[in-house]
């Protein structure tokens, strides 16, 4: 293992004894690094291991309370983002600095210090989209982008301004496996011409297939610095987490029953930005995991809503063992047995300002018992949230703390056990683990498991193919509110996944 | 009963001219992602503070000039509970109006009964306000969708979090947008105390900034459409009237509700054609309504 | 440098200390304006808020909290429902006036004629008023997308109009000599909401009051109902996700608070106004979102907050007397009390704390 920079080039960027403290946390300790010429440098870490806070100090979002950094040869302590792009630094944000409403040159010169005049700007993003094979119209609003056009536009933004260091941040997390080969393919250009890039990303394989150089934060620490072509994808997830990962224990289930059935469900967009299901067909046994893979606004949440009951459906498309729930809101599909868990944890699945106790009354009032006749029974609520606090293992003072004071990882133990220990008929969840620790959301997938251990079936959706060849039995992909025929997981690979997902988002277009 | 067309058409640019300034101030904020709902208590402000200061000079302009400042002045207030103390922007505007309509109403008394200035009329017998009423609706058009300060000023009421990102001052913006909104809902309210009744009485925009804000509403958050939706109320009003003055047989107490009801019939026709339309992301700003905070 | 640090729960402490701490700066804010003007500060603050309970005049001065607390906490127990859930009814007003209307209206209809039944059905009738009012920027929202803010306030505009034109058309008085205003239903003994303990200034209204913040409170703490709004209110996809109706919700809400105005317009018409007259709308309604707002949305909190109010209203009418402070100060101090309020409310979400720069 080696320590140290890379000498033989120059360092681009340099940090020394960074530190940064909130209240009640401390994001960064003692933090060095540099990043060299033409050098693509990951910053790899867990969810809240302090990647995010570092890169928001390099861009003069955040100001660091210690330690020094260095551009070239130049002191580097940005007042705000603007003097970070004078200096030289662009950065991509992973959930995308820009404005709907907009067009894609307006919001490419809201990103510049001196935009050229309308006409110039515009000619000069087509100039530049074109030289990297990244195509772009420059009066589309952006709206109308997908992911993988909406990234285009925030890497083009950055490009115009020649910066020397470019920072992006899990930029790969909206691609498909083939939008995020495309990308690499832009970065390798850069990095030619000497473009120094600092890489944020915790996914193990691209990593080792495209950074040259990787630093590995742990709480807020560097643990480690190494070549990550160097090492296999569980010696640096070791790095990352600190220890073995923990294996998941997927025996002793058998597929039963037909519990669910799900035919020809359609419905239109819900808003302006959602996406239209089109004809969707899915079964589900007893005791079967169904995982639905696909890129983020293919149709998750609309799937989601129309499986627990927010959206209602034409008669005969959700049945549950016989029972037709399409015209049912959903009090009444879990009363017969359909829950579900949202992804969004804080606003979606649970009350932010409510405490654990009101927050099982968002849906286990009928089930548990906890609401007879309209009249709320406010001490077995609370009897309820302590059991889901126990059983999952949710670390907090008790039940009375709000949803919002909770961990990512603390929040989705109590979401999903709130639901699992209702002994759910079918269980829906999308995103379990979404910006979950790693031991948080060993846990959730392992009680998924045994859920369907005990005669439930459960679908999982997610964007985490990983996640979903661990989880699932039979694996079918979300593409624009369609979903695929499902295929047995078992001897599935990641290319005939990211086939399955692929097509979309104008990928023959991006080939040229 | 003769109606000249030019001499209503006269009438209507000077009844929307009131409605015209507040609306147009308050599509800057609104594009900037500030729901003011104190335009109506900035408005009676600006009403009061002109018409005293007009009073008092002898100069009109004067008074106009006097009712911006202390129509943006008022509007600190508001700025200082939403961008400063992160208050409901809903409940904080409602203060705004309160506070604005029993100030004036206090510090008015003295000015009751007395006559304002004679206002200079302009090229084509228009009075020099309703010139610069108009003027503003392509100054803003331009500034809003061409300068640079428009830009910004449109991607912080898009997207607070994305504008925070790219370096720009979001609270800055804001405050500046809704002290602009103040200026022209004040000399939209001196309008209404020194080129229209003549006189200050309590109260005396019945809710002017009221209609303003659901006229923004109507021109899908542009200039233009402020300046159509403007009209289309100055037309209900100077109708209105002439019925009124025509001795129509439909009591005076129901053709004066004309305007709220107009207002209310727009407001529903134009919500629906938002509401069903399938245009991507809709008109109004992303933002809209919502405070922002930064953890630096 | 002082920096805000969001809470992670909001503060009970501070929730019950802000509304505290904007009255005490309302006093000293007040003060600083009457002094301004020429005002003994002290004098003036005392005559507000303590002569009326306590001054020479008190024994006429005591009954008249009762009578203006009554309208404004029997409506703001509505409106403040309605603003947890998100729901802005800030057309109170409205609903109010045209409360009184139609419940005057079945006086008017049934006199001379006697009976048990007429009180009764002029409350419905008010109730039923308010409620249709309140209905329509409800159905409005929910069908088209109309907002409700502005819907509901024009309505006032427009209820307003209906007085006006009542008052001068329809339901003049017939032996009014020509005066405008309906008959006079204290002198209708079927139909008048007299003050039912001598003394108190208690008339029905009262008691609808003080049964409204009971039932408001049961509503909000007990019910699911209750839990279905507050979860609205701060995160309305976690309340559909519930299986809140959005729509339900907005008509339950709008409906509510306008029949518990249009109550209070009710019994305004047929107690201490006595009659529907063009100026039958005083403020209350608007003066109402001031005390939702004041008692934190809570029951109990509008309860105190409403008494408050009442007490600026009667000390504002007394200083006016006594010292000739303008009339409208009590507007001022209410708009002020509003300011303080919101300001003062960043300290239940926010800690601030001193940052040491490195």
């Amino acid at each position: 293992m080696t320590k140290g920079t890379n000498l033989t080039k120059a360092a681009v960027f340099r940090a020394t004894g960074i530190g940064k403290s909130y209240p009640g946390v401390r994001a960064n300790d003692d933090v060095s690094f540099a990043v060299a010429e033409g050098e693509i440098h990951a910053l790899l870490g867990e969810n809240g291991a302090g990647k995010s806070t570092l890169v928001k100090m390099i861009y003069g979002l955040v100001r660091p309370d210690q330690g020094q950094m260095w551009l070239g040869d130049a002191p580097h302590h940005p007042a705000d983002p603007r003097a970070a792009r004078a200096a030289g630094v662009a950065m991509v944000f992973q959930h995308f600095s820009l404005f709907d409403a907009l067009t894609v040159a307006e919001n490419i010169a809201l990103g510049m210090e001196n935009p050229p005049p309308r006409r110039e700007l515009a000619t000069r993003i087509t100039q530049v989209s074109h030289d990297f094979g990244l195509p772009l119209n420059p009066s589309r609003r952006i709206v109308t982008l997908s992911a993988g056009e909406r990234q285009r536009v925030e890497i083009i933004r950055c490009l115009l301004q020649n910066p020397r260091l470019l920072i992006m941040d899990e930029p790969t997390s909206v691609l498909t496996p083939q939008e995020a080969e495309l990308l690499f393919a832009t970065l390798r250009k850069l990095a030619a011409r000497g473009t120094a890039i600092l890489y944020i990303s915790h996914k193990l394989d691209e990593i080792r297939s495209h950074c040259d150089r990787a630093t590995i934060l742990r709480h807020g620490r560097v643990v480690d610095s190494c070549d990550p072509r160097a090492h296999t994808a569980r010696e640096l997830a070791a790095m990352m987490v600190g220890s073995e990962m923990r294996l998941i224990d997927r025996t002793g289930r058998r597929a039963g029953d037909m519990v669910l059935r799900v035919e020809n469900l359609s419905r239109s967009a819900p808003t302006a930005e959602g996406t239209a299901l089109k004809g969707v067909n899915l079964t589900l046994r007893a005791g079967e995991i169904l995982g639905i893979g696909g890129v983020a606004g293919n149709g998750q949440e609309e799937l989601l809503a129309a499986l627990s009951g927010e959206a209602r459906s034409i008669p005969g498309s959700v049945t549950l063992e016989g029972r037709d729930l399409s015209a049912l809101g959903p009090e009444p599909r879990r009363e017969a047995g359909l829950l579900a868990a949202p992804e969004d944890r804080l606003g979606h699945a649970a009350v932010p300002d409510f405490s654990l106790t009101e927050n099982t009354l968002l849906t286990a009032g009928a089930r548990k018992g906890l609401v007879r006749r309209g009249l709320i029974d406010h001490a077995g609520a609370r009897r309820y949230a302590e059991s889901v606090i126990s059983a999952f293992d949710v670390r907090i003072p008790g039940p009375g703390t709000a949803a919002r004071a909770l961990s990512g990882g603390n929040l989705q133990k109590f979401v999903i056990g709130r639901e699992v220990m209702q002994a759910p008929r079918v269980l829906v969840v999308n995103q379990p683990t979404w910006g979950v620790d790693a031991g948080a959301a060993a846990a959730v997938r392992q009680s998924l498991l045994d859920l369907a251990r005990k005669g439930a079936g459960v679908i999982v959706i997610s964007q985490d193919l990983d996640e979903l060849l661990e989880l699932s039995d039979r694996f079918c992909a979300l593409n624009e509110g369609r979903l695929s025929d499902p295929v047995p997981t078992e001897g599935l690979t990641l290319d005939r996944i990211g086939l399955m997902l692929g097509g979309a988002h104008g990928m023959e277009e991006a080939r040229l | 009963m003769m109606i000249d067309p030019l001499s209503v058409f006269l009438l209507l640019l000077s009844a929307a001219t009131p409605i015209l300034f507040a609306a147009l101030g308050e599509l800057v904020a609104e594009r900037a992602g500030v729901l003011n709902l104190g335009v109506e208590g900035m408005m009676i402000t600006g009403a009061l503070a002109g018409f005293a200061a007009a009073h008092g000079t002898g100069n009109p302009f004067l008074g106009f000039l006097v009712a911006a400042v202390a129509g943006a002045a008022i509007s600190l207030l508001f700025s200082a509970l939403t961008q400063l103390f992160l208050a409901n922007q809903v409940a904080s505007g409602l203060a705004l109006t309160l506070f604005g309509l029993g100030l004036t109403a206090m510090f008015g008394k003295p000015f009751e009964g007395v006559k304002a200035p004679a206002m200079p009329t302009g090229p084509l017998r228009i009075n020099w306000i309703v010139w610069l009423g108009l003027i503003m609706v392509p100054l803003i058009w331009w500034f809003l969708n061409r300068s640079r300060a428009g830009l910004i000023l449109r991607g912080v009421g898009e997207n607070h979090d994305a504008a925070h990102a790219l370096g720009y001052d979001v609270r800055l913006t804001r405050v500046t947008a809704v002290a602009f909104g103040g200026a022209m809902a004040g000399v939209g309210g001196a309008y209404v105390s020194i080129a229209s009744v003549l006189q200050w009485t309590e109260g005396m925009t019945a809710g002017a900034g009221w209609i303003a804000l659901a006229i923004v509403v109507f021109s899908n958050w542009t200039a233009p459409g402020v300046l159509a939706g403007a009209w289309l109320f100055g037309g209900v009003t100077v109708l209105q009237l002439r019925l009124q003055a025509a001795g129509v047989q439909v009591p005076v107490q129901l053709l004066s509700m004309a305007p709220y009801l107009a207002t209310i019939i727009v407001l529903v026709l134009i919500s629906a054609r938002q509401k069903f339309s399938r245009r991507a992301g809709g008109a109004a700003p992303g933002s809209l309504g919502q405070n922002f905070h930064a953890l630096r | 440098m002082i920096q805000l640090v969001p809470r992670q729960a909001t503060s009970t402490a501070w929730q019950v200390a802000t509304p505290v701490l904007a009255v005490l700066a309302t006093m000293v804010a007040g003060g600083l304006l009457f002094a301004a003007m020429g005002h003994e500060p002290v004098a003036a603050i005392r005559t507000i808020f303590w002569d009326p309970l306590f001054g020479p005049a008190a024994s006429y001065s005591r009954p008249q909290l009762l009578v203006k607390a009554a309208p404004l906490i029997l409506i703001a127990s509505g409106l403040a429902i309605g603003f947890r859930a998100g729901i802005w009814n800030i057309g109170a007003e409205g609903q109010y006036i045209i409360g009184g209307i139609t419940g005057g209206a079945v006086a008017l209809a049934a006199y001379p004629a006697d009976g048990p039944w007429i009180f009764p059905a002029m409350v419905l009738a008010g109730m039923a008023g308010g409620w249709a009012w309140g209905m329509i920027p409800a159905l409005l929202r929910n069908w088209f997308g109309a907002s409700e803010i502005l819907v509901s306030l024009m309505l006032v505009y427009v209820a307003q109009r209906v007085a006006a034109w009542m008052a001068f058309g329809p339901m003049r008085n017939p032996e009014g000599f020509g005066m405008p205003g309906s008959r006079n239903l204290q002198q209708y003994p079927a139909a008048a909401n007299p003050e039912l303990i001598s003394g108190t200034g208690a008339h029905w209204g009262v008691v609808a009051a003080a049964v409204a913040v009971l039932a408001t409170w049961f509503l909000m703490s007990r019910h699911i109902r209750g839990f279905h709004i507050r979860a609205a209110g701060t995160a309305p996809r976690a309340a559909r996700f519930a299986g809140v109706n959005p729509a339900t919700l907005v008509a339950f809400c709008l409906g509510l608070s306008g029949a518990l105005a249009g109550a209070a317009g009710l019994f305004e018409v047929a107690g201490p106004a006595g009659q529907i007259t063009d100026t039958l709308g005083t403020g209350y309604g608007f003066t109402a979102i001031i005390v939702a707002f004041l008692g934190r949305l809570h029951p109990v909190g509008i309860l105190l907050a409403g008494l408050l109010l009442a007490l600026t209203y009667i000390g504002g009418e007394l200083a006016q007397l006594t010292m000739q402070l303008p009339a409208a100060s009590v507007q001022v101090f209410q708009g002020m009390l509003l300011f303080f309020l919101l300001g003062f409310d960043l300290l239940t979400r926010f800690q601030i704390r001193r940052r040491v720069l490195a």
